[in-house]
């Protein structure tokens, strides 16, 4: 099933969201291109999905909480996490939050209810069942949004968060980025229905969005937000999108996916497509790409400067307080 | 005072957490309205009602997963895993996730979840009822992993385990649920993670032990003092982190040292006591340090009463170090 834009709909939130969907389209490609010149480790690129990403953040509240995958960006910056933090993390420098631990993709903001990203896909959405079962436990009106990929649906932990969404009734909504590739694998040969349907079969409710199109995600993830939010159960919403660039800094996509495909994706650029529903100018729109390669250019330069942990940190943090046998191991730095 | 067995004392302990504190909730399969297959949340539903003790459906990835998310939200989640046997499924939340929340997030998200789960052999329950696997949880940085031998330890470490900011793998010895039985304070209290207790004073060899091992270990030593050796017990409650201090303590006195563990020999943790005995200790020794432990097999059915390390096996090991 799918929900088209409600006629005549106010795009209130629209020229925002384009700003945001720019802004993190130069933020991924930028980082991109400082993979390639050896100046971060590594990174999964989020082009092409903008319109998921941002539609989907602006449908929650500030005290809402986020069990995101590593290819949701956009999420932390419209949640009000500063670029350069991003950066700080991307450069693993001392002013991140997680001093330097984790790979580029695998942040966290708790400032934000945006819990750490980790990379084995999918354990996430457990965690997010969890953390809106405490929320009903408590008698908070939160609610958490998951995020996963198309490949990840396949993962037996999201299928048993799903169940255990709804047989608890859990304030969550399971939301997926269906981008066409699981690396190099097509969503065609991960399922053999389209995902949607799987809601179904395990009590929830399912919806498929046009990915590309900010305001009908927007629409869509809040009547799932609303309805999670009122106890009446959990959504899961498989917005279809597409991977423009490639999986990782370690991909080539030219090696399975033909270059007549990548066309017809680009020609739904949700760029392009928000660009048209708000009529901008020429002008006009590249007076927001400026500002958003200002900015970027602006938090990679600050980020840069900013040196790298010390040795004598490497045993700190693993527990409450350092055990013995740590402290042990740390004179050998 | 009560006396209770080891699973009372458990059940002791989480009515206690639970009264305590309101974050503090059970999850699992049957510890609801039945309590539980062993009966260590007998209860617990019916005075605390079913939003702080769940029946969740059949996934132990789900149950660690769920159990996860609940310690970032900030409750204190306890669940309960069936079987030692069948954590595997949740292996991934446990290693991966709940052991490094606290250092991936930059302390941003501690995760004190106190996964619960009855372990070891003695119940002839087979391979996928019998296991030992504290080697894989002691292994991973993140974790404490602790085991109690006794109901008035229990009741206290399981208290520290809940009130603690970290993760910890809470390994019950199944077969002294029963078996085991003592004084029990009603009152709260807490035994401190991280500490050995000497089970019995002895000079000339010591046993380093833990769990349902400490009662083989005990035999042992009485069947030594009868033949004239004196065998220190020490029981180490806590294996991450070791009580290392303890074990130098004695081991530095006795100049012998046999690590006494019904878990598979290879990579296992005796393997690691071993170890640090010989980095730490190398010029009190008289003798090797030997390891009496369950065999590299899987864990059998019939010969079970072989596999597990017993008073006789524990007995040739101390011979063999006295005439080293």
């Amino acid at each position: 099933m799918s929900v088209s834009p409600r006629p005549g709909a106010a795009l209130s939130n629209l020229p925002e969201m384009y700003r945001e969907m720019v802004l993190v389209r130069e933020l991924s490609s930028r980082a991109v291109a400082l993979q390639r010149q050896g100046r971060i480790g590594s990174w999964l690129g989020s082009e092409g999905q903008e319109a998921a990403m941002v539609g989907s953040a602006h449908a929650l509240e500030p005290f809402d909480w986020v069990f995101a995958s590593y290819r949701e960006h956009a999420v932390p910056l419209v949640r009000g996490v500063p670029v350069v933090a991003l950066f700080n993390h991307l450069f693993a420098n001392v002013d991140d939050n997680a001093r330097g631990r984790n790979l580029p993709p695998e942040y966290t903001f708790r400032e934000v209810n945006f819990v750490s990203v980790s990379a084995p896909v999918g354990n996430q959405a457990l965690q997010a069942v969890g953390a809106a079962t405490a929320a009903q436990i408590r008698g908070d009106r939160t609610v958490v949004m998951t995020y996963f990929g198309d490949g990840t649906a396949s993962q037996g932990d999201v299928h048993t968060a799903m169940v255990f969404a709804a047989q608890l009734k859990a304030p969550v909504v399971f939301f997926c980025q269906n981008n066409g590739w699981a690396i190099s694998v097509p969503t065609a040969r991960q399922s053999a229905v389209p995902l949607v349907e799987r809601a179904a079969a395990v009590g929830l409710k399912g919806i498929q969005v046009d990915g590309n199109d900010a305001q009908e995600v927007l629409d869509a993830t809040r009547a799932a937000v609303d309805r999670a939010r009122s106890g009446a159960g959990p959504t899961f919403i498989v917005a279809m999108t597409y991977r423009l660039g490639a999986h990782s800094t370690s991909d080539d996509p030219s090696k399975y996916r033909d270059a007549a495909e990548l066309a017809r994706a680009e020609a739904r650029d949700p760029l392009r497509i928000a660009r048209a529903q708000l009529g901008l100018s020429d002008s006009e729109d590249e007076a927001i790409r400026a500002e958003a390669r200002r900015a970027i250019a602006e938090a990679v330069a600050q980020a840069e400067r900013v040196p790298r942990p010390q040795a004598i940190e490497l045993c700190d943090g693993v527990y409450a307080e350092m055990p013995w046998h740590l402290r042990l191991e740390q004179q050998e730095l | 005072m009560p006396t209770l067995n080891l699973v009372q004392a458990i059940n002791d302990a989480l009515r206690t957490a639970m009264h305590a504190d309101d974050r503090v909730v059970v999850l699992g399969e049957d510890v609801g309205k039945f309590g539980g297959v062993f009966r260590a949340t007998l209860g617990l539903q019916e005075q605390f009602g079913d939003k702080r003790v769940i029946d969740t459906p059949l996934s132990e990835a789900g149950i660690v997963g769920t159990a996860i998310g609940m310690a970032l939200y900030g409750l204190r989640p306890v669940p309960e895993i069936q079987f030692a046997d069948f954590i595997y499924p949740a292996f991934d939340q446990i290693v991966n996730e709940m052991a490094k929340y606290r250092y991936r997030s930059g302390g941003q998200y501690p995760c004190p979840v106190v996964v619960r789960t009855p372990f070891g052999g003695g119940i002839k329950g087979g391979h996928y009822h019998s296991q030992s696997n504290e080697a894989y949880f002691c292994h991973t940085a993140g974790l404490q992993v602790v085991v109690p031998s006794n109901p008035y330890d229990a009741k206290g470490l399981l208290l520290s385990a809940i009130r603690g900011e970290d993760p910890v793998v809470f390994m019950e010895p199944k077969r002294l649920y029963r078996a085991a039985k003592g004084d029990v304070p009603d009152q709260d209290y807490t035994v401190p993670i991280g500490k050995a207790k000497v089970l019995r004073e002895g000079q000339q060899v010591t046993l380093v032990t833990y769990g349902a091992m400490t009662v083989v270990a005990m035999e042992a030593a009485e069947q030594a003092a009868a033949a004239g050796i004196s065998a220190e017990v020490l029981d180490l409650r806590t294996l991450v982190p070791l009580d290392l201090e303890a074990i130098l303590a004695s081991v530095e006195k006795t100049g012998r040292a046999i690590v006494v563990s019904e878990a598979p020999r290879t990579g296992s943790f005796a393997a690691e006591i071993a170890a640090l005995i010989g980095e730490h200790a190398i010029l009190h020794l008289e003798a090797p340090v030997l390891r009496v432990t369950g065999f590299d097999t899987p864990f059998p059915y019939a010969l079970e009463a072989e596999y597990l390390p017993d008073a006789r096996r524990v007995r040739e090991a101390i011979d063999r170090v006295l005439s080293f």
